[in-house]
Formats: C-alpha cells, sequence, structure tokens
C-alpha cells in the first residue's frame, strides 16, 4: 500500500510538465540516445555542430562547451585535427602582450566556443529586446528536452489559431509556452550544406539534427553515465543475493 | 549451535567471506571517484601544453609564458653567450650538466623559472654572471644555460619537457 | 546507555587499562554488537540504518562537491556545470548529491509513517520522537538551502519565496538580516553555502543523542508491547546488522537507477536555466519533500482574523510544529496500529493525504481538475488544486487534534499477545522453543 503511495508520488511528477506549460506537447522524435541503452550518434552531433555554427550561433552562444570537448567520446568525436581545426577558425577575445589592449587571437582546442554578442545588453540590441538564450543546457532546461527543441525548430507553419494575438516581431509557435515566440523561424529546407549526401537537406533533419547535438552539449557524460550505471547494478545486483542469503543464514534458527 | 556439522559451519564461513569480500570490493571501487576527483579535470589537463610561437622574440631576448602554472623562460641566446656556457668545464659546476643536453637547438634555451633552492623566480642580472640570472631571495646565480653556479641552490633550474613543432613554434609539455 | 548491564568483559590487560580508563570498547560493544532487540522487526525498522546510510552518502559527496563549487552569485552556475563536465566524475558525484537528497526524503517519510503506524511516540519514547522531528526539520532546512546553491532560476526564486514567506511572519528588518541586503543575492547565496555545509554536521549531532535515546528506552516492535526477557531479543549483531547491509544494497540499487538512468526525474527543467533576478520562472515548484507544507500555504487564501499571507506560514510551520506535541495527542495505551483497527484506516488516510498534499504543491495555483464552469474571462472553473489542498490541510490537523486525542477514548483496540516470542510462535507456527532462539549465534 505505501508503496503504491510512493508509486503515486513520482507519478504525479511525471504528470506536472503538462499541467504546467499550456502548450502543445512536442511529437516524438527517435532519437538514437533514448532508452537505457541509447548511445550518442556520432555523425549525427557532428552534422548538428555544423547546423549550430552555420545558423544557430548567429545569435546563441554555447558557453559551457570547449573545442576540446568537440573531440571527445561519447561525443561528436571529431579527430584532433579537426579540433584544432575548428578552433583556429575562431577568434576569441585576447590581450595584447605588448600594449595591454583587448584583441583577438586564434582559438585554441581547451577555449571556450565564443558568444556572438559581447553580453546581454548587446545581445538584446540586436534582437528587438529579448536576448537569446545560451543553448549549452538548453535540452535539460525545457520539457520534452531534445524533442522540445525539435519541435520548436518545425512548428513555425502552423496557421495561427483564430484568438491568438500574434504581436510586432513575434512568430506564432504552438510548441512555445504562450504560444508567440520572438525568434523567427531559423531554418529552411537545403539551407545547410551536409558534406554526406545521402542525408536530407529538410528542416526536419536539420532540426533533429541539431537536438541530438545539444542534447549532448546538455548532457556530454550520458554515455559514460550509462555504462557505470550499468556496472553499478549488476554487481550490486549479485551483492544483494548475497547479503540476502548471508542475512537468511544468520537468521536460520531463530523465529521471527 | 552445538549442532553444526563441521560441513555446515565451512560452507557458512565461505558465504560470509565472499560476501564480504565482495562488498569490500564495491566500497574499493566506490572510493575511486572519490580520489580521482581531486586530480586535475579535464579543463585543467587541456592547458597541460603550451604552443610558444618564436618569431617574435630577438636575439638575446627572453620572453616568460605560463606552463602548468610555472613561469618558463624562452630564451634566444647569442653566439656569445652560447660560447661562454659551453666554455664552462661540467668539473666546475655543482650540478654537472653539459649545455648541449639542456637545449635541443643551441640558441634557444627553454627552463623553467623557479629557483630550485625556494621556489622564488631568479632575475636576468649581470651583476654575478654575465648573461646569467641572480635569485634576490637568497641570492643563488646561475649561467646563461640555468646552471647553478653558486648560492644555496642544490640543482640547475629544471628543463620542460618540449619540442619543436616547426622551427618556429615549440610546444612545451 | 543504560539499557541493562553490560556483558562485556576485556580479554587481556591493554583491554582491561584501557576500559578503566576510557570504555570505548565496551561502549562500542554494549550499542553496536551486544544491544538486545526485539526479534520481530520488520523491514520498516530497517529505515534508520538506512538514513544513516543516506546522510553519509550526503556527507561524503557534498565535501567532495565543496571542492570544486564556488559560492558566487556570478560563478555558482558554471562552477555546477564545471563539476558536471570537467571534475573527474564530478557528474556522478554531483547527480549522487542531488538524487541523494530526494532518497534522504523517501527514507525519513517511510521512516516517520512507521513510527506513527507502531506508536514509536509513546511513552518512554517521547524524546526519541521529538530528536527525530529536530532532524527531520534540519533535514528541510539543509534540503531547501542546498536547492538554492546552483544559483538557477529555481535555486533564486526559491530562495527568495521562501526568505519573503519568513519575512511575513518576522518583518522586513528579518529579511534583510537573511539576505545580507535587499534582496536575494551574493552575500545570501554565500550565508547559505556555509549553512548548508555546516547544518548536516548538526543533523550527525542530533542523531547521535537520537540512537542514545534510543538505546536507553529500547526499540519498539510491530507488537508495541515491550520485551519480556532474552527470549524476546536478539543481539544486534550479527542479527540485524546482516538485515542493514541486505536492505542498504537494495536500497542503493533503487538509489542507483535514478542517479545513473533518470538523474533529473525528480528535479526541474528550470534548475538547469541560470538565475535571473528580472525573470521569475512561470512556475515555482518547490522540492517534491516540501511540497506537502508549500501546499498548506497556498490552502489559506482566506482571511480569518489573521491576514491570509500570515495564516498561511502560521498554517505551515504550525504542521511541522504539531508534530512535537504528538507523544500528548495521541490518547491510545496500545501502540501498534496492528491491534487498533480504526485508527488504522486514519492512519492510511492520512499517508495518502499527506502524499496528495506533495502532488498539490508541486502544481501551479489554481490548475483546474474537474472542470464545472467557465468564469467571465474565458477561463475554465471548477475544483481546482487550492481545494484539494483545503480539504487536505483540513484532514491532517483533524488526524493530529481530533482522530488521535478521541479515538483513544472511544476505540476497541484487538487483544495484544502476552509476549513477542508468543506473537512470533503463533504467526510462524515453527517449532523451535522460544528459549533455543535466543542464543546468539556463536561468533568467531
Amino acid at each position: 500500500m505505501r508503496k503504491s503511495i510512493i508509486a503515486a508520488a513520482f507519478a504525479s511528477l511525471a504528470i506536472l510538465p503538462a499541467a504546467a506549460s499550456g502548450a502543445e506537447e512536442p511529437p516524438h522524435v527517435d532519437y538514437s540516445f533514448a532508452g537505457v541503452f541509447g548511445t550518442f550518434d556520432p555523425v549525427q552531433l557532428q552534422r548538428g555542430f555544423q547546423v549550430y555554427k552555420e545558423v544557430c550561433a548567429a545569435c546563441h552562444s554555447l558557453k559551457f562547451v570547449a573545442f576540446r570537448n568537440l573531440g571527445d567520446a561519447g561525443g561528436p568525436h571529431f579527430t584532433e585535427a579537426e579540433v584544432k581545426a575548428l578552433a583556429a577558425g575562431y577568434d576569441v577575445a585576447a590581450i595584447d602582450n605588448e600594449t595591454g589592449e583587448a584583441t583577438t587571437r586564434k582559438g585554441l582546442p581547451s577555449d571556450h566556443i565564443p558568444a556572438p554578442f559581447p553580453n546581454e545588453i548587446a545581445a538584446k540590441a540586436a534582437n528587438n529586446g529579448s536576448a537569446p538564450p545560451d543553448l549549452s543546457l538548453m535540452a535539460k532546461a525545457r520539457e520534452g528536452n531534445a524533442s522540445y527543441i525539435h519541435a520548436i525548430l518545425t512548428g513555425y507553419d502552423h496557421p495561427v489559431p483564430e484568438g491568438v494575438q500574434v504581436p510586432e516581431g513575434g512568430n506564432y509557435n504552438p510548441y512555445f509556452p504562450g504560444g508567440v515566440i520572438a525568434m523567427p523561424k531559423p531554418l529552411s529546407d537545403g539551407q545547410v550544406e551536409y558534406a554526406d549526401a545521402s542525408v536530407p537537406r529538410t528542416v526536419d533533419q536539420y532540426a533533429k539534427d541539431v537536438s541530438a547535438f545539444l542534447m549532448w552539449t546538455a548532457e556530454p557524460k550520458m554515455e559514460v553515465r550509462k555504462r557505470v550505471g550499468f556496472g553499478a547494478i549488476l554487481f550490486l545486483g549479485a551483492l544483494s543475493v548475497l547479503l540476502y542469503l548471508s542475512y537468511r543464514r544468520v537468521w536460520r534458527n531463530v523465529d521471527h | 549451535m552445538s549442532a553444526a556439522s563441521h560441513d555446515d559451519v565451512s560452507r557458512r564461513d565461505f558465504l560470509y567471506v565472499f560476501s564480504g569480500a565482495a562488498a569490500g570490493v564495491g566500497v574499493a571501487v566506490t572510493a575511486w571517484p572519490f580520489i580521482d576527483q581531486m586530480n586535475p579535470s579535464a579543463a585543467v589537463q587541456a592547458l597541460a601544453a603550451t604552443e610558444v610561437d618564436l618569431t617574435p622574440i630577438q636575439d638575446g631576448q627572453q620572453i616568460t609564458v605560463m606552463w602548468q602554472g610555472k613561469p618558463t623562460w624562452v630564451r634566444k641566446r647569442t653566439q656569445a653567450e652560447i660560447d661562454e656556457v659551453r666554455a664552462m668545464p661540467d668539473s666546475e659546476l655543482k650540478d654537472p650538466e653539459a649545455d648541449q643536453d639542456r637545449v635541443k637547438k643551441p640558441e634557444w634555451l627553454v627552463v623553467i623559472g623557479i629557483c630550485t633552492h625556494l621556489g622564488c623566480i631568479p632575475n636576468r642580472d649581470n651583476s654575478k654572471q654575465p648573461g646569467g640570472y641572480l635569485c634576490a631571495c637568497h641570492g643563488s646565480v646561475y649561467d646563461a644555460s640555468g646552471r647553478i653556479l653558486h648560492g644555496p641552490a642544490p640543482a640547475n633550474l629544471p628543463v620542460p619537457p618540449y619540442q619543436f613543432v616547426s622551427d618556429t613554434l615549440i610546444r612545451i609539455g | 546507555m543504560a539499557s541493562g548491564h553490560s556483558n562485556y568483559t576485556p580479554s587481556n590487560g591493554l583491554t582491561r587499562w584501557l576500559d578503566e580508563r576510557l570504555p570505548i570498547i565496551r561502549f562500542a560493544n554494549d550499542n553496536l554488537l551486544s544491544f538486545p532487540t526485539p526479534k520481530n522487526l520488520n523491514y520498516w525498522y530497517t529505515f534508520g540504518a538506512i538514513l544513516f546510510y543516506c546522510l553519509v552518502i550526503q556527507i561524503v559527496t557534498g565535501i567532495v562537491l565543496a571542492m570544486h563549487f564556488v559560492p558566487n552569485s556570478a560563478l555558482a552556475f558554471s562552477s555546477v556545470e564545471y563539476i558536471m563536465r570537467d571534475v573527474n566524475y564530478g557528474w556522478m558525484l554531483r547527480y549522487m548529491h542531488m538524487n541523494g537528497a530526494s532518497f534522504f526524503f523517501i527514507a525519513v517519510y517511510v521512516h516517520m509513517s512507521r513510527g506513527l503506524y507502531y506508536g514509536s511516540y509513546k511513552a518512554p519514547r517521547e524524546i526519541l520522537w521529538i530528536l527525530g522531528v529536530i532532524i527531520y526539520l534540519l533535514m528541510m532546512a539543509t534540503g531547501f538551502l542546498g536547492y538554492t546553491l546552483p544559483w538557477s532560476q529555481m535555486s533564486l526564486w526559491g530562495a527568495n519565496v521562501i526568505t519573503n514567506l519568513l519575512g511575513a511572519v518576522l518583518g522586513q528588518d528579518f529579511t534583510q538580516w537573511l539576505w545580507g541586503g535587499f534582496s536575494v543575492d551574493n552575500p545570501t547565496l554565500q550565508r547559505f553555502f556555509s549553512l548548508h555545509y555546516l547544518l548536516p554536521f548538526v543533523i550527525l549531532g542530533v542523531s547521535v543523542l537520537h540512537v542514545w535515546a534510543l538505546h536507553h528506552v529500547g526499540n519498539n516492535n510491530p507488537t508495541g508491547i515491550d520485551p519480556k526477557g532474552p527470549q524476546d531479543t536478539v543481539p544486534l549483531m550479527p542479527y540485524y546488522t546482516a538485515k542493514y547491509y541486505f536492505v542498504i544494497t537494495l536500497f542503493t540499487i533503487a538509489f542507483a537507477v535514478f542517479v545513473f538512468f533518470a538523474p533529473n526525474l525528480l528535479g526541474h527543467a528550470d534548475h538547469y536555466v541560470e538565475g535571473n533576478p528580472l525573470k521569475t520562472p512561470t512556475h515555482i515548484a518547490p522540492e517534491w519533500f516540501l511540497g506537502a507544507f508549500y501546499a498548506m500555504l497556498r490552502a489559506i487564501d482566506f482571511n480569518l482574523i489573521l491576514d491570509s499571507k500570515i495564516l498561511g506560514v502560521l498554517v505551515m510551520l504550525g504542521a511541522i510544529g504539531i508534530l512535537f506535541i504528538v507523544p500528548w495527542l495521541d490518547t491510545s495505551r496500545v501502540r501498534s496500529a496492528n491491534y487498533r483497527p480504526v485508527y488504522w484506516w486514519c492512519f492510511w488516510i492520512f499517508c495518502a493525504d499527506f502524499a496528495m498534499l506533495s502532488w498539490v504543491g508541486l502544481q501551479p495555483a489554481g490548475t483546474v481538475l474537474v472542470q464545472m464552469g467557465v468564469a467571465a474571462d474565458g477561463s475554465p472553473t471548477g475544483l481546482n488544486v487550492t481545494h484539494l489542498a483545503q480539504i487536505g490541510t483540513l484532514y491532517y490537523f483533524a488526524f493530529f487534534l481530533v482522530i488521535m486525542p478521541l479515538l483513544g477514548l472511544f476505540e476497541t483496540p484487538r487483544t495484544l499477545p502476552e509476549s513477542i516470542a508468543q506473537s512470533v510462535l503463533k504467526r510462524g507456527g515453527a517449532g523451535t522453543p522460544a528459549g533455543a532462539a535466543a542464543a546468539p549465534e556463536t561468533r568467531i
């Protein structure tokens, strides 16, 4: 009975998001990382990074991700040379050794991905008064995780229902709480040139790839976490059998 | 439990010992993350190697770079300075070491600028040794190869691991 | 701890010498090894040991996290991300600490329900119970303080709401003193970190008193009757320690499932948004383990002599405070609900009520559950979560203030067994004479 109460308490937590947001539930996406055995697909993450770099990065920062992370196993897994080249393609803020003045230098793998705007006020000023949020943790910072991001990116072409007022500079998106989002439709078919011609160049595919990539930026240790978890639970399961037998044995001559 | 047979006792012992050993292994494995978290993190590791561009350094000039949090000198020595340190017989040194063994290219000296006595940072100072270093803390004097000549310091300035990536770029670490 | 006489005999000169000066081995023997424990304790009675295990997990993971965390409003959020991304096994330590708090509360709720069910608060265990309530209060304070440390949106606004709550009763001067400023800001974070580090050790200290009180009066047991002799008890070691090892392993499996496979299930998405003092999240939810009290706070949406804001805070504090006087509210002379047919029902309804309140506390205020009509502005009206909270709060207080005092006077309890040994034999039907069982297993 108490078990069912605890179960009910947990179940109630799952109901919470639906009750809270007032937005449409994001459609289901089949991600490779879903489920207890799921892992990231490095090739997809590399494509996702490309989408981020060519589209999202114009406005959104990714401040918790360093270039070296892009080479991590359990992530996009770029080679060391690729990571170096990627980093060198960015200018990062630096101080001139001679004059002490602010300058820039080529990025190093140890640098974090530079933000498109120097500060939040600049970000606001350039974007109609609402600063584009950092994307590093976005997939964990919204109910629905990666599929929420996918839903937002693909949710622009819905007709505006009657009674919904879309103000100047706003865009209707049923998956966004309140239905009106400041971000204009960011993706269109064919916008990003994937190296692999067999991957469709559609908004849906871009959204899937970049949302998978952002799930990785939010939870970069997911693969090792699941691996350690399997080891831990298998070991604990075996140990609990041993300890149960020991317990029964200790008590075998006691009525209780 | 006087009724327990010998067999019974040993089987019981085995179960207890095995369970205890398994639990012990579990605790030991669990302890590792708690110990390992104090090791240098991935962010710190990423800064373990430093690349230095040699092009802006003039003859006789020295720059200081931070490598793993330590001031590291990269110095372009003049031919006169090289000749002088190489003329010094090893036997006169407190910590005998040939200059040839301390550099990869004769003109480039790369050493960690921390006095081997008590960890102060020596200065370039010609008063005691032309082209050498003087540690202001306790008066240790080093030559243009970073070798200890006199003073309390017991050893030469350490040479960090480095390699020439190209003629104008070295990678320390 | 003066529960009966010690059976420890020093085995050699050195231990004899030590025993005369600091009887630490005698103390350990009497309390951890030979302590006579009723032999009919069921699995619900293992949660005390589990709670000690939880405290150890929280203290150990907390100490190592503090080696990397930066208690500064500008850096706290990124230092948590640094732990999650760059510190070796940092993700694991942080997820253990985060979920450890939830599991600590799951265990404490089971432990407290166990006490309520078996009447473990009744004489002579009143102090034992009160010390337990103090630990629970300290746990809530520690949990809340820990919630604020990552300086996320939830942290920041949770800290705002709770401190303003206290301010509603204690005034503006108090909140400024608590904040160290005119709003929740860096000074607040730094002092909350300091206190979050301190309180677990206070909990540890009170736990020692709690166990001292327990070992002074002895364990209660499912029959609620006192052990009458050695045939009713077994030594703690190895009987219950063996059971603890097993149960703690099971508990760890459940814990590992959350840490490794659902680490954020018990949390809230806004915990991954950096704190922004200019923007309130649309819906502020406390941690689930504080949900019931938050629901009671919000249940009071009416003025009654006092203003609703102050009344709500008083009701919430009263809900916790009432636990202190439970030993004197219950008038029944029978301890265990196994022998109290009416109380049995009231108890389980109380558990369901508390679970419902915990759920309600996490819902946005005014969420309509059963629509009955439409308001003038087009929003639905009907049975909403506030109504549920009001019903739940009413039963919560009625359980303690009406049911407990009155039931003892009117309820007819079932016949109690004569002894623990007798109840065990009747249930188990085993043939071994009770006396044989009391002999502890030979230790090697």
